[in-house]
C-alpha cells in the first residue's frame, strides 16, 4: 500500500507517494529534470550527475534518480547556482567530445546533443586535452568508438541487466577510464552477440552499426548486378519513425516502393522466407514429436540468440532448430530457385536485405550458410541505414505510391508479418503445425498467451487431445531462466520461442533511434510497432504460412515437400559451439 | 623467541615498524642474540619485535625495560656496547639514549598506571610498540579479549550499541559518522545475513596510522570485529586490505588462526551462542576502494566504484545486506570503550569529538611519526610540542590535514583545536590521520597540483564532475605552475572546484578540489603572483624560476662545468654569464656554486 506524501517543488507543494525517487516522484507532477545516464529499463548508476537538484537542508546537490523522496521535503529544481553546475557539467562532457556534430552518424537524433542546447551552453570555459582512442572496427555488425563515449554507462548496464552478455566493461581510472570488452580485445573476439541494443540505448555514437551504404550504393550503381532486396517484418513497421511519423504505422508498401526507386531489380518480402521458414520448422517439430528428437525444440530465427547458445549454452544445441533464419532461406531461394527461374548465374545476383537487426549482419557472414560456394546474403542494412539512404538518394518517402513485392518471393501470409514481434514465430508455426498434426484447421489463430511483453510467456494447445507446451522469450537477459529450465526438466515444454532483443524484432538494434519524445527501448513504442504488425496479420487474405500460394508452387515446382533432402541442403543449417574471449571455461578455473 | 620459565630479567624490544624494518631491525635482532647466547644472556632475556613506536624519525629503536631506556639509530656494532653495559652491567649507555624526546620516554614510564598523560594519549594504538602483535599471550595479558568476554557473558546487543552511542565515538575514517548510529541503524534491519567488515583499505599518500595499528597490534581489531558483529548480529566478518601491505596481512592472518585456535572466533565464541568469523580480502592498491561502497563492490568481485547512497549499507550493503562497516582506528578503540566505558571515554576529547585521534606526521617537522593525541589538541601542539617545530630556522607555512581530500592551513590556524568541526571551518577535515607540515619553501599551488594529480589518477571515472572536472582544474594548475596561468583561471578554479565538491557522487570526488580550494581560500596571493607576475614566490615551480650570477662570482668556472645545456659563459677568473634563453632552471650551478654567487629568484 503506498502512502501519500507532500513535497515541495520549487515551493509549491504536491502529494506524491512515498517510497519513489525524487526523479520519479517530480515526473509525475509535470516535471522533467535534464538527465542523461538514467534509463527506467536500467539500474541506477548516479553518474552523470546532469539531474542534480538541491533540497533544503543537504549541504550538497543531490542525484535526484536515486534519492528517495521523503514527507515535507523541500526540492529545488531550476536556482541559478543549480542551473550553472549542471550546465558545467554538461560542458564538461561536451570538452571530452569531438566536436563533430555535423558529420556524425547519429545525424542529429542525439540526447547529448539535445542536453547540451537545453542546458544552453553557448561558449566553452573549460576546453583541454580530449580523448583519443582507435575505434574498434573488428565487429562485423557493431563499430565501438570510445572518442564518442560519454561514460554514462547506458551499454555497460544494459549488456549485463538486460541482455546478460556482459560484453562490456570499464578499465581503467580517472581521465583514463574507458569501456571495452575483456580484456580489451577486438570486439569480434569478445562475447558480443551483435544484438546491437547498446548501440539503442547510447546517447551518443559511441556505438554504431557497421555501416555499408556506401557498399550497397556501388551495387546499385553496377548494372552487370542483378539487385535482389529482401525487407525484414519489422523494418516496415517502424521505418516511418525514421522520417518522423508517430510510432505505429506500418509502411509496407512503401517500403517495396522505395526500394525499387533505389534500384533494386527485384523487391522480395523476408516475411515469404518466414513462411518459409515455418513449413520447414512446423514439420521439424513434428518430426522430433513424433519420431522421439530431442525436445523442446527451441527456434533458430535470431541471429544474436544463436552466437549466445553457442558461447553460452553449447550442450542445448542439439535442441536448436536446424532451420536457417527467414533471412537466409530466401537469400538460398534467390540464388537457386529464382535463378534457374530467371537464368542468371547466381554470382550476379547480389541479394540484400533490409534489417531491423544487426546480428543479421553476423548472420549473413557465417560460413556455413553459404550456398553452392557464395555467400546466400551479400549486404545486409539496417533500418536507420536504408531510411538514411532513401533519404540521401533524395527519395521522398512520405509521399511514395505504394506498390507490391514481387513475385515469386514477394507474397507473403500474415504469420510471416508478425514473426517480427515476440511470441510470432511460434504463433505462426502453432497455426501450420496445428493443421499438419491435425488435419483440421486451426480456427482461433490468434495465441493471445503468448504475446505481450512478459520476459517469459508460457503456453498450451492441445493437437488431438496432445498437450503441447510452448514458451515464448524475448530479450537475452531471460534466456537462462528457460534454459535452465530445459536442463532440470526437459520435458516441461515442448517448443520454445527465443529472439534476442527485447520485445522481438521490432525491437532490433537496427531500428530507428528513440525521438526526442521517447527513450530507448521504449515498452510504449514496441507495442505500437507490434500493433502495425498484427494489422498487416489481420489484413492479409492468408494468416497461416502453408496457405501461401508461393510457398505452395515453390514446394511443387522445387524442392518438394518440407524437410526433402534439397530443403535439408539449402534451408537448414548446423551449429558449432564457440569458446570466445571473455569467458573462462571451467577446466580453466580447476 | 627465546622461552622463558621465569621472569625475564630484562626485555628488549625492537621497533619492526616499517621504517625500523627498512633500517634492518630483524639484523639487529639476530646481532642481539648472538651477544646474548655469547654472554648466556639469551634464556633470562625476553626479545620482542614489536609494531611501530611511531618514532620514525629516530629509526631504528630498541627499547629496555625495565627502566625505560629507548635507544634510538642504533646500528649492529653499537650492540655489544648495550649488551655488555646495559644488560650485563645495567648501566644505559646514554650515547646511545634518547633524552630529549621527554615525551616518548613520558609516554611509556606511565603507560599502564594513568590512562592519559602528557600530550599524547594512545587508546587505538595502546598495545601497539609494547606487545609482541604475532603473540596472543601478550594481547591476553594486556587485557585483550576480556571486552568481547565481558560482553559475551554480561551484556545484550542493544546495551553494546548503547555503550558505544553513549561513547560519542565518530567513524575515524573520514566523515566522522556517529559509530553507534552506525551500528543501530544495521541491528535494527530485518535480514537473513549480515555482515561486518573491516576498512583496511588505507590510501591518502604518507599515510600509515591502518598499516601500523594491524601490523603492532592485529588482535584488537579482531576484537573490535566481533564485538561489532555480536552487535548487530552478523556472523562472517571481512578485512578489506590493500595487498601491499604484507606485514599486516601476515600478522592479522597469524591473529585470526590464532583466535580461531583458541575459541575466540569460529563457532561458539568463549562457549557462548555466538558465533562469528572473519575472511581476509586483498585490495589491488585502488584509493576509490577506501570508498565504502566501492569497497563493497570491490568484496563482490565487481570493480570498485562507488554508488549512490542511499540505500546505505547499514540498509543494503554486501551482497545487498545490511552491512557495518568502520575502519581499522574506530574498530581498535571498540574493546576499550567496552572494557572502561562510555562514561570514561567521553572525558577524552571535546564536546562533540570524543576520544583520540590518531595522525601520521609527516613534511617539514623534527619528529616525523605516528602520534595519537585526544581530540581538541591545537595543531600547534602537535606540530611544536610532539613535532619538535620544524627543521632548519626555516619558517611554517602550512599544514595539511585529511590527504588528498583535506586542506592546507596556513599559521594563523595553528591553534585550530583537532576535531572534526573546527578542522571543516578552517577549510581542512580530519580525514583519516594524515598530517603533512610544509615550510616556507614549499609552493602551494604546486601541492595542490600534487593532490589533484593523485585523485585524478585515482578517480574511478564513474561520475562526471570528478573524472572530467579534476581533470579540467589540474590542466589549469599545470599551467599556473609553468608561467602559463591566465586572468581568470583562479575564477574558474573556484567555479569548478564548488560545482565538483557539491555535485560529485562520492566523498572522493566531493572532496577531490580541497586542497584546491583550501590554498586558494589561504594563498591566494601566491596563485596571483604566479599568474600575474609569473613567479614562485617560494621558489619551486621550475618553469618560473631564473637563476643569475651575482658579483660574487670569482670565476671558478664550476658552474659551467655543471650545466648540461651549456648556457653559462665566462673567461677563468672572470664573472661568469647565464643565457636566460638556453637556460632549463636544473638549478645544478645553484647548487655547486661554493661562492654563494647565484641567485635563484
Amino acid at each position: 500500500m503506498k502512502q501519500m506524501i507532500t513535497i515541495y517543488v520549487n515551493d509549491k507543494a504536491y502529494q506524491v507517494e512515498s517510497g519513489q525517487t525524487i526523479m520519479q516522484a517530480t515526473d509525475g507532477i509535470g516535471f522533467r529534470i535534464p538527465r542523461l545516464c538514467y534509463h527506467p529499463k536500467l539500474s541506477i548508476e548516479g553518474a552523470c550527475r546532469v539531474c542534480i537538484v538541491e533540497v533544503e537542508g543537504a549541504r550538497n546537490y543531490i542525484a535526484s534518480c536515486s534519492y528517495p523522496v521523503n514527507d515535507g521535503m523541500r526540492i529545488y529544481t531550476n536556482t541559478v547556482p543549480l542551473r550553472r553546475a549542471r550546465r558545467d557539467i554538461v560542458e564538461l562532457i561536451l570538452d571530452n567530445h569531438p566536436d563533430d556534430c555535423h558529420t556524425c552518424e547519429r545525424d542529429g537524433i542525439c540526447e547529448l546533443q539535445r542536453l547540451a542546447y537545453s542546458m544552453g551552453i553557448r561558449r566553452r570555459h573549460f576546453e583541454g586535452e580530449k580523448k583519443n582512442y582507435e575505434k574498434d572496427l573488428s565487429s562485423i555488425s557493431v563499430i565501438r568508438d570510445p572518442n564518442k563515449c560519454i561514460l554514462c554507462g547506458r551499454c555497460v548496464r544494459l549488456c549485463s541487466e538486460v541482455q546478460h552478455v556482459n560484453a562490456l566493461g570499464y578499465a581503467n581510472r580517472g581521465f583514463q577510464t574507458v569501456v571495452m570488452s575483456a580484456y580489451d580485445r577486438p570486439f569480434s573476439e569478445s562475447v558480443c552477440t551483435n544484438c546491437g541494443q547498446c548501440i539503442n540505448v547510447c546517447p551518443t555514437a559511441a556505438f554504431v552499426e557497421k555501416n555499408y551504404t556506401q557498399e550497397l550504393f556501388d551495387k546499385l550503381n553496377d548494372s552487370s548486378v542483378i539487385k535482389i532486396a529482401q525487407v525484414a517484418p519489422s523494418v516496415r513497421a517502424a521505418i516511418g519513425e525514421a522520417f518522423g511519423i508517430p510510432p505505429g504505422q506500418a509502411f509496407e508498401r512503401e517500403v517495396a516502393a522505395a526500394l525499387k526507386k533505389l534500384g533494386f531489380t527485384y523487391v522480395f518480402d523476408t516475411q515469404f522466407g518466414a513462411d518459409l521458414t515455418i513449413m520447414e520448422e512446423a514439420s521439424e517439430f513434428l518430426e522430433r514429436i513424433q519420431g522421439n528428437g530431442v525436445l523442446p525444440m527451441v527456434t533458430s530465427c535470431s541471429s544474436a540468440w544463436m552466437k549466445y547458445v553457442e558461447q553460452f549454452y553449447p550442450d542445448l544445441l542439439p535442441n536448436v532448430s536446424t532451420c536457417k533464419s527467414p533471412m537466409s532461406m530466401l537469400s538460398a531461394m534467390a540464388k537457386t530457385y529464382f535463378a534457374e527461374k530467371i537464368k542468371i548465374d547466381p554470382a550476379k545476383i547480389c541479394v540484400a536485405a533490409i534489417m531491423c537487426c544487426t546480428a543479421k549482419k553476423y548472420e549473413a557472414a557465417r560460413p556455413e550458410l553459404m550456398v553452392n560456394g557464395l555467400p546466400a546474403t551479400d549486404i545486409v542494412v539496417t533500418t536507420r541505414e536504408i531510411a538514411w539512404m532513401i533519404r540521401s538518394a533524395g527519395i521522398d518517402f512520405l509521399h511514395i505510391e505504394g506498390e507490391d513485392f514481387d513475385a515469386p518471393l514477394g507474397l507473403s501470409s500474415g504469420a510471416g508479418a508478425i514473426f517480427g514481434v515476440t511470441g510470432g514465430v511460434m504463433e505462426a508455426a502453432i497455426r501450420t503445425a496445428y493443421e499438419l498434426y491435425t488435419g483440421e484447421t486451426l480456427i482461433d489463430i490468434e495465441v493471445n498467451a503468448i504475446r505481450g511483453f512478459q520476459g517469459i510467456k508460457e503456453g498450451k494447445v492441445l493437437m488431438d487431445g496432445k498437450e503441447i507446451r510452448v514458451a515464448v522469450v524475448h530479450g537475452l537477459g531471460h534466456v537462462y531462466q528457460i534454459l535452465d529450465m530445459v536442463r532440470n526438466e526437459p520435458g516441461r515444454f515442448h517448443f520454445i520461442e527465443i529472439m534476442g532483443c527485447p520485445g522481438g524484432c521490432i525491437g532490433g538494434g537496427g531500428q530507428p533511434y528513440a525521438g526526442s519524445n521517447s527513450v530507448p527501448l521504449d515498452e510504449e513504442v514496441l507495442q505500437k510497432r507490434a500493433q502495425a504488425l498484427y494489422g498487416l496479420d489481420r489484413e492479409r487474405t492468408f494468416r497461416r504460412s502453408h496457405e501461401n500460394p508461393h510457398v505452395q508452387k515453390l514446394y511443387k515446382e522445387f524442392l518438394g515437400r518440407p524437410l526433402s533432402s534439397l530443403s535439408h541442403k539449402l534451408l537448414h543449417t548446423h551449429y558449432t559451439p564457440k569458446e570466445p574471449r571473455g569467458i573462462i571455461t571451467r577446466e580453466q578455473t580447476a | 623467541m627465546n622461552a622463558m620459565n621465569t621472569l625475564p630479567k630484562y626485555i628488549v624490544t625492537l621497533c619492526d615498524g616499517p621504517t625500523c624494518m627498512h633500517q634492518r631491525s630483524k639484523t639487529l635482532k639476530a646481532v642481539i642474540e648472538e651477544e646474548l647466547k655469547k654472554r648466556g644472556l639469551y634464556e633470562t632475556t625476553s626479545l620482542v619485535l614489536s609494531g611501530c613506536l611511531g618514532m620514525c624519525n629516530k629509526s631504528p629503536i630498541v627499547i629496555v625495560n625495565p627502566g625505560y631506556t629507548i635507544y634510538g639509530g642504533v646500528s649492529p656494532e653499537d650492540i655489544p656496547e648495550i649488551v655488555e653495559e646495559h644488560l650485563v652491567k645495567g648501566k644505559p649507555v646514554a650515547r646511545l639514549a634518547i633524552e630529549e624526546d621527554y615525551l616518548y620516554n613520558r609516554f611509556y614510564r606511565v603507560f599502564g598506571d594513568v590512562a592519559f598523560f602528557g600530550q599524547q594519549m594512545r587508546i587505538a594504538l595502546r598495545n601497539c610498540g609494547i606487545m609482541d602483535p604475532e603473540s596472543l599471550d601478550d594481547y591476553l595479558s594486556l587485557r585483550g579479549y576480556e571486552a568481547l568476554a565481558k560482553v559475551l557473558t554480561d551484556m545484550s546487543p542493544a546495551q553494546v550499541i548503547s555503550e558505544v552511542k553513549k561513547s560519542g565515538l565518530r567513524g575515524r575514517g573520514g566523515a566522522g559518522f556517529l559509530t553507534g548510529l552506525k551500528w543501530e541503524n544495521t541491528a535494527r534491519q530485518k535480514s537473513d545475513e549480515k555482515f561486518v567488515i573491516c576498512n583496511a583499505d588505507e590510501g591518502d599518500p604518507g599515510a600509515f596510522m591502518d598499516r601500523s595499528t594491524i601490523e603492532g597490534d592485529p588482535h584488537t581489531v579482531i576484537e573490535g570485529m566481533i564485538i561489532g558483529g555480536y552487535a548487530i548480529g552478523a556472523h562472517r566478518g571481512f578485512v578489506y586490505i590493500r595487498a601491499e601491505y604484507p606485514l599486516a596481512i601476515r600478522r592479522l592472518r597469524k591473529a585470526i588462526d590464532e583466535a580461531r585456535r583458541e575459541g575466540l572466533l569460529g563457532t561458539t565464541i568463549l562457549d557462548s551462542a555466538f558465533s562469528f568469523d572473519i575472511e581476509i580480502k586483498l585490495g589491488a592498491g585502488a584509493f576509490v576502494c577506501g570508498e565504502e561502497t566501492a569497497l563493497i563492490h570491490s568484496i563482490e568481485g565487481r570493480r570498485g566504484m562507488p554508488r549512490p547512497r542511499p540505500p546505505y549499507p547499514s540498509q543494503k550493503g554486501l551482497w545487498g545486506r545490511p552491512t557495518l562497516i568502520n575502519n581499522v582506528e574506530t574498530w581498535a578503540n571498540i574493546p576499550v570503550i567496552v572494557l572502561d566505558g562510555a562514561d570514561w571515554f567521553t572525558t577524552i576529547g571535546t564536546e562533540k569529538s570524543k576520544g583520540t585521534k590518531v595522525f601520521a606526521l609527516a613534511g617539514n617537522v623534527q619528529n616525523t611519526g605516528l602520534v595519537e593525541v585526544p581530540m581538541g589538541t591545537t595543531l600547534r601542539e602537535i606540530i611544536y610540542d610532539i613535532g619538535g617545530g620544524i627543521p632548519d630556522n626555516k619558517k611554517f607555512k602550512a599544514v595539511q590535514t585529511g590527504g588528498p581530500s583535506g586542506g592546507c592551513l596556513p599559521e594563523q590556524y595553528l591553534d585550530t583545536r583537532v576535531d572534526y568541526e573546527s578542522l571543516q571551518a578552517a577549510g581542512s577535515i580530519m580525514g583519516s590521520g594524515g598530517m603533512i607540515v610544509m615550510d616556507e619553501g614549499v609552493c602551494m599551488v604546486n601541492i595542490a597540483k600534487f593532490f589533484l594529480e593523485f585523485t585524478q589518477n585515482e578517480s574511478c571515472g564513474k561520475c562526471t564532475p570528478c573524472r572530467e572536472g579534476t581533470k579540467r582544474m589540474l590542466e589549469i594548475l599545470q599551467r599556473i605552475t609553468k608561467g602559463e596561468g591566465i586572468e581568470g583561471d583562479i575564477e574558474k578554479l573556484e567555479r569548478l572546484g564548488t560545482m565538483i565538491s557539491k555535485a560529485s557522487l562520492c566523498g572522493l570526488g566531493q572532496s577531490a578540489p580541497n586542497p584546491v580550494l583550501s590554498t586558494l581560500r589561504h594563498f591566494r596571493a601566491e596563485y596571483e603572483e604566479h599568474i600575474k607576475n609569473k613567479r614562485c614566490p617560494a621558489g619551486t615551480c621550475v618553469d618560473l624560476l631564473s637563476y643569475t650570477i651575482t658579483d660574487g662570482c670569482v670565476g671558478c668556472g664550476l658552474c659551467r662545468k655543471k650545466c648540461p645545456v651549456g648556457a653559462i659563459s665566462g673567461e677563468p677568473k672572470q664573472r661568469h654569464v647565464i643565457d636566460q634563453a638556453a637556460c632549463i632552471n636544473c638549478g645544478q650551478c645553484y647548487a655547486a656554486c661554493k661562492f654563494n654567487a647565484i641567485q635563484k629568484s
